[in-house]
């Protein structure tokens, strides 16, 4: 099964035939930090996936300058 | 897995909540919280004109979706960080969002305001990007939202980025930024506008999936300068321990929100004024922001 990566976008063959926890767990991928997406769907980590799926992991984190907002004075006037 | 609500079949697995819903079910789930974020916190009222933050990421476009289909009258604030294709495309985001759903967009570049893109701002400061970037778009958002004359500013702070803000505090104990941390800033002056974070209640996971869901165009790719950032570190530790028992950045937010947070407030004795140059609420003579100005202009 064709399994779609992000950042950088890539794509990796591995087999289907078993659940979406056991791919993420092969590719190393926390569940909590992906989406995967079926389709024009989202599928949960214990359904099955066929060697004929094709599945994107997107991944959920971002951020950046959101944290640490104590650096400057005008998050310290508050 | 079956929805908790109805018994069809689940689209998202909420393992914090023991849960599990289907499409419609998650929807009405998400937009719950954020109404529940809102009364709790008195953010702001269906007669208030909010000012959304939008980067054309998940979170802010998700949030602005929700308080559209809510009702609320809003208009977007797109600041264009100069950040070469990044900010090219997530501002044609935010400009197709607004042309989609009839609503306002303002738009605010920071090299018109600083005198340079975050990319020269980086370089002439030789700090991390991310730290003239966030002090850029604070300054630019109170400002912007006084000058058009709205009460508060809405940004798309989910849990996963106040955890991360919260354990970033700690692990330096900064006492002093610990009272800070709410959901819901007050307007402590009269030119410091209410700042609001109706996401807080909901993880990052949830807001890809909602606007995954609601079919938001967002922009996937992350911003070049994130890799590396302090607080995507934080977030990676802190999804491992998500994961090997669920719930535990909400714990460790909502925790602290409820129990700890008082402990830390004192009476601050911090004499707000207003910057000698541009006017805006600073604690010093200059504000950070105009020194910012001034180094760039130095410099370039």
């Amino acid at each position: 099964m064709k399994v779609i990566l992000r950042n950088p976008k890539r794509e990796v063959q591995v087999a289907g035939g078993r659940r979406v926890k056991d791919v993420l767990r092969e590719l190393d991928i926390i569940p909590e930090t992906v989406l995967v997406i079926r389709g024009d769907t989202l599928v949960t980590a214990d359904q099955t996936v066929t060697d004929d799926d094709t599945i994107e992991l997107r991944p959920v984190m971002s951020g950046g300058s959101g944290s640490r907002e104590a650096a400057c004075g005008e998050a310290r006037a508050r | 897995m079956k929805c908790r609500k109805c018994g069809g079949t689940a689209v998202i697995e909420l393992r914090r909540h023991n849960a599990a819903f289907c499409q419609p079910d998650f929807v009405e789930f998400f937009r719950n919280q954020v109404r529940e974020a809102i009364r709790k916190h008195r953010m702001f009222t269906p007669d208030e004109p909010v000012l959304v933050a939008v980067s054309g990421g998940k979170d802010s476009l998700a949030l602005w979706e929700v308080l559209i289909a809510e009702g609320y009258r809003t208009t977007g604030l797109y600041l264009d960080l100069g950040i070469f294709d990044y900010s090219v495309e997530s501002k044609a985001r935010c400009e197709k969002f607004a042309a989609a759903h009839g609503v306002p967009l303002i738009v605010t570049a920071v090299a018109d305001a600083v005198g340079a893109p975050v990319p020269v701002i980086k370089d002439v400061t030789r700090r991390p990007p991310c730290s003239g970037c966030g002090l850029s778009k604070r300054y630019l958002m109170n400002r912007v939202a006084l000058e058009h004359g709205f009460p508060v500013v809405a940004t798309g702070h989910n849990l996963d980025d106040e955890a991360a803000t919260l354990f970033g505090s700690v692990m330096h104990w900064q006492t002093d930024a610990l009272p800070r941390q709410s959901p819901a800033l007050a307007a402590t002056h009269p030119k410091l506008v209410r700042r609001v974070k109706p996401l807080y209640r909901l993880s990052e996971r949830e807001t890809a999936a909602y606007a995954f869901l609601r079919q938001i165009d967002y922009i996937v790719e992350e911003c070049p300068f994130a890799a590396g950032a302090t607080s995507i570190a934080h977030k990676e530790i802190l999804s491992r321990m998500e994961e090997a028992s669920p719930g535990a950045k909400h714990n460790f937010l909502f925790g602290f929100l409820d129990r700890a947070r008082a402990a830390f407030e004192r009476v601050e004795n911090v004499a707000l004024q207003e910057c000698a140059r541009c006017g805006q609420v600073t604690t010093g003579t200059v504000c950070a922001f105009c020194k910012l100005a001034d180094q760039v202009k130095r410099a370039t």
